[in-house]
């Protein structure tokens, strides 16, 4: 990707990263990554008990993987809808800031297809684009069209497939299979703080030491879930606060 | 292939409030800027999310009246994250996860 990228950087940024086309082959490199997760929370969804039209429907609506792993978590501790949405709220309101960075890029561009910009917006997809927008200064349109519906139709197809792999798979629990949103998280966690410069890491280590405290001691008066609205709340304060 | 209404509903209330966060900004970015403290609370947001959400399910609130450590998870989790540190890819990072949270629980 950056090869490509660097080579017509003189002659053609703007015949070829203007074109969709070329935000598709921007987004291959994240496709793996599509692929693993949307796979394993088809399985997990089967676990979970939802129906292979109930995956395909969280998929296509919600897109979003985090929020979806952790609507079945939340499903069979039975949580209440209220609660349910509530948390996928409070999960998803990263992209708020995504959304914020991306946006002032696309203004030139008409409400509609600014709302389509925003609507397949995603951790894997703002993480291309900002590297895009670094490299060459200026996205387009149909530049940032191609690599979302190229990252929106392979989640679909992994997620279902998932779904239909997991009527084999009795147990996913036995494979570890629900560990893979553990994983993802843990994954994303050290992406982000590797992303984060060298003068603020400590500060962020230590953000991440008052979360484990404030999470231990939440979990004995409210539910896990609850736990984490509270305590993601507290320390990004706590953040603000302390931030020099 | 079947669902209720009741998880219909459930799915498109989830989906309004995934989207609002995701377009507004596109929306409104013309005429409206946040307060910079604001933005760095939100900035804060994703590292304290994700690592909440890492130690939820690292403790085990159920077993006992004393919260402590779910261990076969923690045993998992200390070599998936030195994996994710030293490879910082999603990708490698979910399936060796899987494969050692299968062996730990085919061993212990």
């Amino acid at each position: 990707m950056t090869s490509t990228t660097e080579l017509h950087k003189d002659q053609a940024t703007s015949s070829s990263n203007d074109r969709f086309i070329q935000g598709v082959k921007d987004c291959v490199p994240t496709l793996l990554g599509y692929i693993s997760i949307g796979l394993a929370f088809g399985v997990v969804g089967s676990a979970s008990g939802l129906s292979v039209l109930e995956i395909a429907l969280l998929t296509i609506l919600i897109y979003a993987g985090s929020a979806q792993f952790i609507f079945c978590a939340l499903l069979l501790t039975s949580s209440p809808a209220s609660a349910i949405i509530v948390t996928i709220f409070v999960v998803n309101l990263r992209h708020l800031l995504m959304s914020l960075t991306l946006a002032p890029h696309f203004t030139r561009y008409s409400m509609l297809r600014n709302v389509g910009f925003g609507t397949l917006l995603t951790d894997e997809t703002f993480g291309v684009a900002v590297t895009k927008q670094m490299q060459t200064g200026k996205l387009y349109g149909k530049w940032m069209d191609g690599l979302n519906l190229t990252a929106y139709i392979f989640w679909i197809l992994s997620c279902v497939s998932g779904a239909f792999l997991g009527q084999w798979v009795a147990n996913p629990e036995q494979w570890g299979l629900d560990f893979a949103l553990v994983a993802m998280f843990v994954a994303l966690l050290v992406l982000q703080l590797s992303s984060v410069g060298k003068s603020k890491i400590m500060h962020y280590i230590k953000l991440i030491g008052y979360m484990a405290v404030i999470m231990y001691g939440l979990s004995y008066i409210v539910p896990s879930h609850v736990a984490v609205l509270l305590a993601t709340v507290i320390v990004a304060t706590i953040g603000v606060v302390t931030d020099k | 292939m079947t669902t209720t209404a009741y998880m219909v509903w459930l799915i498109i209330g989830c989906a309004l409030v995934t989207w609002l966060p995701r377009v507004i900004p596109f929306i409104f970015v013309r005429s409206v800027t946040l307060p910079d403290v604001a933005l760095k609370w939100l900035s804060y947001i994703p590292v304290c999310i994700l690592s909440a959400l890492v130690i939820e399910n690292l403790i085990d609130t159920e077993s006992s009246k004393v919260v402590t450590l779910d261990w076969p998870v923690f045993i998992t989790f200390v070599p998936t994250l030195l994996i994710a540190l030293i490879t910082k890819s999603l990708s490698i990072t979910v399936v060796a996860g899987v494969i050692i949270m299968a062996a730990v629980r085919f061993f212990m």
